[in-house]
């Protein structure tokens, strides 16, 4: 029987003071597990249908591109004789003669060019050039670019001040000029570099005009890449934990590489998967105006551009590396917005 | 205000000299020369022909001579083009470029920022979806697809529209399109994403609360804010298209100022060269300023100082 409880007694139950079982426990934990920034990113990505698609097709491109010329019959730069100017799955006179006589012939899917090259192989090799323009170009952004902008960033001040405006001048000299006429300033010196100098062959294997591009992109682009690490940085610097870095006597160094440009990871993941698609872009600008990738090296601007010229008695041939520059723009664009959506805490909704 | 305006002045003219200076060193540094490219003139010609445009002179010299003229507003007559001043060649190529380039312009802002703003009130329908699939796939096709693939489809498959010149109306009408493609598709994408990102906003639903119509709330309120990223992308993208792009002048044959700079860059054209480089680099500098200007007047809270 209950004691009658007095009016003045706080009343306390001694069984509230208890500890906890570990069943009680669980039942208060409401949160789910926690996951960090880059699982977090990875599993809303990968809900991202558009986006996991386009990774997809990158992929599918990435093994047309560098393995499949290798299996291929025919070579980019093979001119099979009697075989110029084939429409799409024709044969030449010579090739229907072999045929007849039991041999086996690899058709020409995409039809041949006017020297008798392959243009699928061509094609192949083109996206493989491309691509290549793309990645290596935007990797070399996204290191100038990224540290550039979290140094002017970080010390801020006078640093940041010439450090800006330089990114400033840049901005302004009209960047075709710059290109045509570092391509042109470059060209000699690496050439004589590849064919003098021992340990500098390796130039000629890639192409002078290629390592040309590399050099005028990295050298170029990374001004808009600068600017948006500097901004981001800007407002990363003032928060807490950079402060509580600092006072526990962190290196500048440190903090750089540590606090600030994990922070800025999202951001420069997207930035460079989008800086991707502009270099495919200005690399068949240049094949278009014959500064491009050194002939018999195709590029899929390089093949537009000589489509261009016989447009319209074989309109088929501009069709084809259209198509597939449009398609390689298309999905690292896609993907490089299903990045940011996954990535940028910004958007999370 | 002035102040402000006086300051960016004394930078813009530092900028545009330290611009001109660059491209002035660099062009020398390139192998070749202007008269190279034709049938290879006698040693006695070449010596009188470089004599004639100071090109004999030391660069240091010839960058001083230069620069003089440059503070007398004279930019010395074209290498190739003989005959011509620099400054007659830009302005009869600016007035072609230009008039086609804001044409483009014109059409692209009046289609992109409509189509962005549809695309961001009906998020996630199949409206949206449309608009943005159109949006990704216009700036995935360069433009001298675009261009060569209208030629084919409406000037010789259907004969109806001409493939050079700017004689009539009818003349502009496929340069116009091909111009105007990539930026109506990447307003239009600027103009959803930061819509959106206005329409989740606080004072969007206050708007609503106090009773403002819908479309009242949306010019009133959500244009004006979202209108700001376009706007920006708008100033370097004025410079650029009114000086002429070099890919459809050269596929529509347009003697517009975009081909003139080009051609002048792979001719070696050295004061041509210096002409325009000059001429684009103010157009931007100016268009920034414009750009910095007009974010005051669409968003009184940025004060510049």
């Amino acid at each position: 029987m209950e004691k009658k409880k007095n009016i003045l007694s706080m009343q306390l139950d001694v069984s509230d003071f208890l500890p906890a079982n570990e069943e009680e426990k669980q039942s208060l934990v409401v949160m789910r597990e926690s996951v960090n920034f880059w699982r977090d990113g990875l599993r809303r990505f990968r809900k991202n249908k558009i986006a996991m698609t386009s990774l997809f097709v990158i992929i599918l491109i990435m093994i047309f591109a560098f393995i499949m010329p290798n299996f291929y019959p025919y070579s980019y730069e093979q001119q099979v004789r009697g075989s110029e100017n084939l429409a799409p799955m024709e044969y030449s006179d010579e090739e229907l003669a072999r045929i007849a006589a039991g041999e086996n012939v690899f058709p020409h899917i995409l039809g041949t060019d006017s020297l008798g090259r392959d243009t699928m192989v061509r094609l192949m090799m083109g996206s493989r050039i491309s691509l290549l323009v793309g990645i290596i170009a935007s990797a070399l952004v996204l290191l100038i670019g990224s540290l550039y902008g979290t140094i002017a960033g970080y010390f801020g001040g006078k640093v940041d001040l010439v450090m800006m405006r330089i990114v400033d001048i840049i901005y302004t000299v009209p960047d075709i000029l710059i290109i045509i006429l570092l391509m042109v300033t470059l060209k000699y010196p690496l050439q004589n570099l590849a064919n003098n100098v021992e340990g500098f062959g390796w130039i000629n294997t890639i192409g002078v005009g290629l390592i040309c591009i590399f050099i005028v992109f990295s050298l170029l682009y990374w001004v808009s890449m600068a600017r948006i690490v500097r901004s981001q940085i800007l407002t990363i610097k003032e928060q807490e934990f950079v402060t509580a870095a600092k006072a526990l006597g962190a290196s500048h160094a440190r903090i750089i590489k540590k606090h600030l440009l994990t922070n800025v990871m999202g951001t420069l993941i997207v930035t460079s998967t989008l800086q991707i698609p502009s270099a495919i872009f200005t690399e068949s600008f240049l094949s278009f105006m014959g500064i491009g990738v050194a002939a018999p090296m195709p590029s899929l601007g390089s093949m537009a551009t000589m489509a261009i010229d016989g447009v319209y008695s074989y309109p088929y041939r501009l069709l084809a590396p259209a198509i597939m520059i449009s398609l390689i723009i298309l999905s690292f664009n896609l993907l490089g917005d299903g990045l940011r959506d996954a990535f940028d805490p910004k958007l999370k909704n | 205000m002035a102040r402000y305006l006086a300051k960016r002045a004394v930078i813009s003219l530092l900028t545009l000299w330290l611009v001109s200076t660059i491209t002035f060193f660099l062009m020398f540094m390139v192998p070749g020369g202007p008269f190279l490219a034709e049938k290879t003139p006698s040693a006695a010609t070449l010596e009188a022909l470089n004599k004639k445009y100071g090109l004999d002179q030391p660069v240091p010299v010839q960058y001083k001579n230069y620069m003089l003229n440059l503070l007398k507003g004279e930019m010395g007559e074209s290498i190739k083009q003989r005959g011509r001043t620099v400054q007659d060649i830009i302005s009869s190529g600016f007035k072609v470029s230009a008039k086609l380039g804001g044409i483009a312009i014109l059409v692209a802002v009046s289609i992109g920022i409509p189509l962005g703003c549809i695309a961001a009130l009906n998020r996630g329908k199949w409206l949206d979806n449309l608009i943005i699939l159109i949006a990704t796939t216009g700036i995935a096709i360069p433009s001298f697809v675009v261009s060569t693939v209208l030629m084919i489809i409406f000037s010789v498959k259907l004969d109806l529209l001409p493939t050079y010149g700017l004689s009539s109306w009818k003349h502009y009408i496929l340069p116009v399109i091909s111009l105007s493609f990539y930026p109506t598709a990447y307003i239009s994408r600027l103009m959803r994403s930061s819509m959106l990102e206005v329409l989740g906003q606080d004072y969007m639903r206050t708007a609503r609360a106090k009773g403002l119509s819908q479309s009242k709330s949306l010019f009133k309120h959500a244009l004006r804010n979202a209108v700001l990223p376009v706007v920006t992308y708008l100033g370097p993208l004025l410079a650029y298209t009114l000086t002429g792009s070099f890919i459809v002048e050269r596929i529509f044959t347009i003697p517009g100022l975009g081909n003139e700079f080009i051609s002048s860059i792979i001719n070696r054209d050295y004061t041509m060269i210096m002409g325009t480089t000059i001429f684009l680099a103010f157009l931007i500098i100016t268009m920034n300023l414009l750009v910095d200007i007009a974010y005051t007047i669409i968003d009184p809270r940025i004060k510049l100082k």
